[in-house]
């Protein structure tokens, strides 16, 4: 005990160091400072400037709880330390003759943290700062033979780039932390991290592995680079390199040296970390990697709580943040209307996030990244404790797991013989509210992180004065500070101040008494003793005599009840699910059916729905067990299918920096959370056609989902589907409203674009003809698929010379071009489209918005569809979706399209678009049952869809909407009752603000925009 | 169905090979004419079965059952058609834009912050190849407004049958337009927006507080007859002082209406708020003070997610309910053919037919200033009429089969109808 109090060690020294570093971060003195400082032997290389001081650092430190790791606590067990190393621990370990003994009575000992991502030690990166009214940049800044693009920095080592960083590694021990896997956070392929300690020494000795992980992330960092602008872009782009670097490995003459492709497949040794912003973004990276062999470990965003299904499907480790959204201020009601009832949810349920990954059996580490500041670590760890998380787990998160995740368990992460000396010193249990961390050793050097109460002094002491009497007074409150009380006979309050080992007490024998006994003194090991003056001013010497503990008031002994938390919701918005709907029999009676088929509109007819399909037609159909919906006075119809939309879409619709880009992929980027799923099937909408954006002549490829609402991302893809790819003519694509600087990329005219696609299937036939050991190219590859008629086209067109075009490029390449959309002037040409085969997608009166659509007219679908081509109605706009029932009825009103052939128009015309019309699209047995039951003439304006039907499930039904309405109020009241308590409290909040939706239309460059309030 | 479209050839037939330039405005009325065998939608609610309208001189001479047709005029059978107040759009850029993208054809945003005495009507282009588009559906009046800045100047209702702005002006300077600041925080990515140099909230107060003081300067201004320079932007306020003009305030959510109100009493104006997203929350506010809503097209998205689905289709519905003096409007200008079809889904979700049917006749007309001689088919107004072969509110059944404004019957056709015909003919599908 003594001498862990008197000693000037390590921790002082470093302390003075620290101080130093603050002030002068690279002089010389420092530096040799720091190598006399550690314990660990100095480096020999070094030479010493004045007297060597060789030291051993053996420290044996006894009579302590010590927690090895989660699963094993030894008491009243001893530790030795030695050269920076742990060589024993255990109740029999021998204590070396030169060990320095810290006696540890009542103290824990545990393994000190290992954070395995940080970016400590690593210099600040800045986001990419192109001004915005900079030209377009094609290729890399990075000089070097590295590669083709700025995001890819598989070559970045983050052990070269280190340097220790003495107030960025205070804070993290001061966490707790002893290791760190370290890493610049920048690039889609952010090279290799290192494992360094959070010792205050010399780079040389903190670093334990200097190539211990690769990073990756969706995420361009600092590259100025235009490629990628979009979610779907970084996917591209990462999974190009993965098939870039396996071609790589054959030596390519063409390709030269590729440092970066080079250490892309040196890193692929490694463990490999992906850092993800949300749960969604997890499960993309998740199925990158297996689609290249690769078992990410995923540094998680906080909300993957929300899918724990799907994120223990992916079988990852995980990298938990402890960093939960702070209340908001909800106390203006006026404000705190911009407040989703999702963000509240999130706010109550963040911290539940460890506890709910442990629950599901998912291993994971925890991470101090992202919290502002580290000291509030502790607090929000306890408090994923508080919401579920095992203390046991939490130790294991932080140590064995990112240890044995990192494979560095033999070095850290318990304290067993041979492992580095990093460990803690608390005065209890380590997650215990009232805890104190007094000491985090890292490689055998201590780091005092709180001096004051290594002693717990509580207890009751008998004070002699002489002269004089005695006293009893009380010795209580935290052992970091205490108060005193003298034990008269009321109780009195005194003071107590400690100073290390100095004491100073100001007792009140009586209460209301201004007279107080003074003293000054020094604390022993059972009794304190000292000089000081009495009330009446005469001086006394003075014994303070310890006689026992006060009555502990067992603290931890009743554990907080788990707060009680909200329901999760499939998807998490407002309108989602308690729980998933399931399939069942349904049989609709009594309507008026409108089949779409050859048998047209029947009257009082019944629609029996069977596992999922339609399973009969007629009238009066048994129910059997069938749930009856009376369909008396309503209208039934096939779901609406929307071929042109972009509901539903994660961080950009435009991949709008390469006139080409058909690697690319909305089906990488769903967002199943979008509330525009449910407002659409409100509208009768079943099927999305959803698309990449016309920015380029070549755009994404695009994916038909089903409006299955609360499924994750590849539950709503339509499976077994011919795959179809975005084109786009005319003003975006030669960026005509794009402003002055966008005057670059090729194309700029209409004769450009031809070009464009001349060469494009120029290079993916030469490509396809390549024989074995080609280069696999994402982009041509799905150039090939449209060639050999395996993926097909849907391209957005305004005016008739370039439909024209595109025509012929197709059969001059012998494919065809399945479906313009848009195509405001097909009416001019759709005799050549009916020869070519194309079908078409349009709007119903859309125009004037742009000049290429001056010659727009409402009468446009009337007039293909006379002529025979294959004709839909289609939205492009999350607005209109709801109801393109009453887009068809206007093709009726201009043009004259009979009624049923208009409703086609948004039912079976696009199911035929998209080849999938043998399924849905019409009333037909065997069809998915995807229907709409409406309350009125389906191309009525006073229509509302009453039930729409998805597979044979009721995703949208008025009535319970109504419910969804009310379950909404409420759980927004409860939780507006919630932050106000918590504002209360005076935890601090932060400002009601307005959340953006996602939301696009075709021309969005950069994010959607909210209708309404036009933020 | 059938027979609605063989009236609309007949009607479109007369005007066969004309192009878009002799798409004249038609001539002032000469002889009075009576629609006979009508359902006559007065616009008040009322709905007269088998009426008759007449009209002389561009005034309605009457409306009723037992109205017996002159001898004087044309007799109009309309075996049933259903007759109606012509659609007015009472907030649209009509005429001052031509393609939204193209520079060279917007008209319609000045620079700076107050502008007062900026007037749209200079701008309304008469042969804008839009506003026929427009009177094909009904719509027959709209009042043109200027956006841009803060105060962007002053609206004029226009009717949509001219050879030029002034032959158009219905109503010149009918509202001067108050663009609020958003008065919104906004989450910007991941983090909160905070301090008090992005906080919108405040910085949007400042800028209304130069309003204010822009305001009570120029009243102060007023008062005085002489002044050694002549401060055009004050003298342009005159009439909105003098409660000659309205004072149209843009704006959506709770706190800017509150502010809207605020001006309302301060400087003792006619406001209107033009937007209204949230009206539905304070629609007692709203009745109290007197403040009318052109609200926002129905046809919109919900402004929270968590709203109810059909929100902005049942605001109209909530404004009626308590007594609040509102109309429909559209955005922009080609959008406007909508108009009575947002009316439709207005009703579909708590209106009555009629009421709606207001929402986009009557009310505007009132919140406009016009409704002593338009907005409804009552005697002694103009005769502003839209005739439909079925429901005008519902697109399924909306045929319009002729129109009159100001007595004249204006001709239906448009550029794109002539498209139409043009390629009926190329593929030999017209019938």
């Amino acid at each position: 005990m003594k001498t862990a109090f008197e000693k000037h060690g390590a921790a002082l020294l470093s302390r003075g160091v620290a101080y130093a570093l603050r002030r002068h971060r690279s002089s010389l003195l420092l530096l040799s400072l720091l190598i006399a400082g550690s314990y660990a032997h100095a480096q020999e290389t070094y030479p010493v400037n004045g007297i060597a001081d060789p030291k051993d650092g053996c420290f044996a430190f006894t009579h302590a709880t010590i927690v090895k790791d989660a699963q094993t606590t030894l008491s009243n067990a001893t530790l030795v330390i030695r050269d920076g190393k742990v060589v024993d621990a255990g109740p029999a370990a021998a204590i070396p003759k030169d060990a320095v003994v810290v006696d540890c009575k009542g103290k824990y000992i545990y393994p000190s943290f290992v954070d395995i991502f940080t970016t400590y030690g690593q210099a600040e990166t800045r986001r990419g700062s192109g001004s915005w009214n900079a030209p377009p940049q094609f290729l890399s800044n990075t000089k070097g033979a590295y590669g083709w693009n700025q995001a890819i920095k598989s070559e970045v080592n983050a052990a070269a780039l280190f340097s220790t960083d003495e107030s960025k590694a205070a804070s993290l021990r001061e966490a707790g932390f002893g290791t760190v896997l370290t890493q610049q956070a920048d690039g889609v392929a952010r090279g290799t991290a290192a494992v360094v300690t959070l010792a205050a020494a010399k780079e040389n000795k903190v670093m334990i592995r200097e190539r211990a992980a690769a990073g990756y992330s969706f995420d361009k960092g600092t590259s100025t680079q235009n490629y990628p602008n979009s979610a779907m872009g970084y996917i591209a782009l990462l999974r190009q390199t993965y098939l870039d670097a396996q071609w790589y490995k054959s030596q390519p003459a063409r390709e030269g040296v590729n440092l970066s492709l080079q250490a892309f497949n040196a890193n692929q040794q490694l463990p490999q970390i992906f850092e993800v912003k949300d749960k969604w973004d997890a499960l993309r990276a998740d199925k990158i990697g297996d689609e290249f062999g690769v078992q990410y470990i995923i540094k998680a965003g906080g909300n993957e709580y929300q899918r724990i299904a799907e994120m223990a499907a992916t079988k990852a480790t995980f990298i938990l943040p402890l960093s939960f959204p702070g209340a908001i201020d909800v106390e203006d009601p006026a404000d705190a209307r911009f407040v989703s009832l999702a963000e509240m949810k999130h706010w109550e349920l963040a911290p539940s996030q460890p506890g709910a990954f442990e629950k599901a059996n998912i291993p994971f580490c925890i991470t101090a990244a992202d919290l502002k500041d580290a000291k509030t670590f502790m607090g929000n760890l306890r408090k994923a404790i508080e919401y579920g998380l095992s203390e046991q787990k939490a130790l294991e998160a932080l140590t064995r797991t990112p240890a044995t995740t990192l494979k560095i368990y033999d070095k850290v992460g318990s304290l067993e013989a041979g492992k580095l000396a990093n460990f803690l010193i608390t005065s209890g249990p380590l997650f215990q509210e009232n805890t104190v961390l007094f000491q985090n050793w890292v490689q055998g050097n201590r780091y005092i992180v709180k001096q004051d109460g290594w002693n717990d002094i509580r207890g009751i002491y008998t004070i002699t004065l002489t002269p004089g009497n005695s006293v009893t007074v009380e010795v209580k409150g935290s052992v970091t500070d205490p108060s005193l009380s003298v034990l008269a006979k009321d109780t009195v309050p005194g003071k107590i101040d400690i100073n290390g080992k100095l004491v100073t007490l100001s007792l009140s024998m009586a209460k209301n008494s201004k007279k107080t006994v003074r003293l000054s003194g020094l604390i022993g090991v059972n009794s304190w003793s000292g000089t000081g003056v009495d009330t009446a001013g005469a001086v006394v010497r003075w014994e303070a005599a310890f006689s026992r503990a006060a009555t502990a008031k067992a603290d931890s002994a009743k554990k907080p009840a788990p707060p009680a938390l909200g329901p999760i919701y499939f998807p998490f918005s407002g309108y989602g699910w308690d729980k998933l709907p399931q399939q069942q029999d349904i049989l609709i009676k009594n309507a008026t059916v409108w089949t779409n088929e050859k048998e047209g509109k029947l009257e009082n007819t019944d629609v029996l729905i069977r596992a999922g399909k339609i399973a009969q037609i007629g009238k009066s159909i048994a129910a059997g067990n069938a749930r009856v919906i009376d369909g008396t006075g309503k209208h039934l119809s096939a779901g609406i299918i929307d071929e042109h939309s972009h509901i539903a879409i994660s961080n950009g619709v435009n991949e709008s920096s390469q006139a080409v880009t058909a690697e690319v992929r909305i089906g990488d980027v769903l967002n199943p959370d979008d509330v525009n799923i449910y407002r659409q099937l409100s509208g009768g909408v079943t099927a999305s056609h959803l698309l990449h954006g016309s920015a380029n002549p070549i755009g994404g490829q695009s994916q038909l989902i089903k409006l299955r609402w609360g499924q994750s991302a590849e539950d709503l893809k339509v499976t077994n589907w011919d795959p179809f790819i975005k084109f786009a003519l005319g003003e975006n694509v030669k960026q005509s409203n794009w402003g002055d600087r966008n005057t670059v990329r090729f194309p700029q005219t209409r004769m450009g674009v031809e070009q464009v696609y001349v060469d494009a299937f120029t290079r993916a036939r030469d490509y396809e003809k390549q024989g074995p050991g080609k280069r696999r190219d994402l982009e041509l590859d799905a150039l090939v698929e449209i060639l050999n008629a395996k993926r097909f086209i849907t391209c957005h067109s305004y005016v008739q010379s370039e439909i024209n075009m595109l025509m012929h490029v197709a059969d001059s390449f012998h494919f065809r071009v399945n479906t313009f959309t848009h195509i405001l002037e097909g009416y001019k040409v759709a005799d050549k489209m009916k020869a070519h085969g194309a079908g078409a997608g349009t709007f119903a009166d859309w125009w004037a918005y742009k000049m290429e659509v001056q010659d727009a007219i409402p009468y446009n679908a009337a007039i293909m569809h006379k002529v025979g081509v294959v004709t839909a109605i289609n939205s492009d706009d999350a607005e209109m979706a709801r109801r393109l029932n009453q887009e068809a009825a206007k093709v009726v009103k201009y043009g004259g399209v009979s009624e049923e052939d208009a409703l086609k128009m948004v039912t079976l015309n696009p199911a035929k678009l998209l080849h999938v019309d043998n399924r849905v699209g019409s009333i037909k047995a065997g069809k998915d049952a995807d229907l709409v039951l409406w309350s009125d003439h389906p191309l009525s304006i006073y229509a509302k869809a009453e039930k729409t039907i998805v597979d044979g499930i009721v995703e949208f039904d008025r009535d319970n909407d109504l419910q969804l309405r009310k379950r909404i109020a409420d759980e927004r009241t409860r939780l507006t009752q919630k932050l106000l308590g918590e504002k209360k409290k005076g935890t601090p909040t932060q400002k009601a603000a307005f959340t953006r939706e996602e939301m696009y239309h075709c021309e969005d460059l950069q994010g959607g925009h909210q209708e309404g309030l036009g933020l | 169905m059938k027979k609605h479209i063989f009236s609309m050839v007949l009607v479109f037939g007369i005007y066969t090979a004309q192009a878009q330039e002799t798409i004249y405005p038609a001539k002032s009325q000469e002889k009075p004419v009576y629609l006979t065998n009508a359902v006559i939608h007065v616009g008040n609610g009322q709905v007269i079965e088998n009426g008759t309208l007449a009209f002389a001189k561009g005034k309605i001479t009457a409306v009723g059952a037992n109205i017996s047709a002159g001898s004087d005029g044309t007799v109009i059978d309309l075996k049933g058609q259903h007759v109606y107040p012509g659609i007015i759009a009472p907030e649209t850029s009509l005429g001052l834009v031509e393609f939204e993208s193209v520079r060279a054809t917007i008209d319609v945003r000045e620079v700076g912050e107050i502008n007062p005495s900026i007037r749209s009507i200079i701008s309304y282009n008469t042969d804008s190849k839009v506003i026929n588009t427009l009177r094909s559906n009904g719509v027959l009046l709209a009042g043109v407004t200027p956006e841009g800045g803060i105060i962007s100047g002053s609206s004029s209702v226009v009717q949509l049958d001219a050879w030029n702005w002034e032959d158009a002006a219905y109503k010149t300077d009918n509202a001067l337009h108050f663009y609020m600041p958003r008065l919104v925080a906004v989450n910007n990515g991941r983090g909160f927006s905070s301090g008090p140099a992005n906080d919108p909230l405040k910085t949007g107060l400042e800028k209304v507080e130069n309003v204010k003081a822009f305001f009570r300067e120029a009243q102060a201004y007023l008062q005085e007859p002489k002044h050694a320079a002549t401060n055009i932007k004050f003298e342009s306020m005159r009439r909105l002082f003098n409660r000659e003009q309205k004072l149209f305030i843009h704006c959506e959510v709770i706190k800017e209406m509150l502010i809207a109100i605020d001006f309302a009493k301060e400087f003792k104006l006619d406001v209107a708020i033009v937007g209204g997203a949230d009206s539905w929350q304070i629609t007692d506010l709203l009745k109290q003070n007197n403040i009318a809503v052109i609200l926002n097209q129905p046809h919109s998205l919900p402004v929270m997610q968590d709203d109810d689905i059909d929100q902005p289709y049942k605001t109209a519905a909530q404004l009626q309910k308590a007594g609040v003096l509102y109309c429909l409007s559209n955005e922009g200008f080609w959008q406007q053919r909508n108009l009575g079809f947002e009316a439709g889904t207005a009703s579909t979700y708590g209106l009555t037919k009629e009421e709606a049917l207001s929402a986009v006749t009557l009310n505007a007309a009132k919140i406009l200033g016009i409704d002593k001689i338009t907005g409804t088919l009552e005697t002694g107004k103009d005769a502003n009429i839209a005739i439909s072969a079925g429901d005008m509110l519902d697109m399924k059944s909306s045929i319009i089969t002729r129109a009159y404004i100001q007595g004249r019957e204006i001709n239906l056709d448009n550029k794109q109808h002539q498209l139409f015909e043009r390629y009926e003919r190329k593929y030999g599908i017209a019938q």
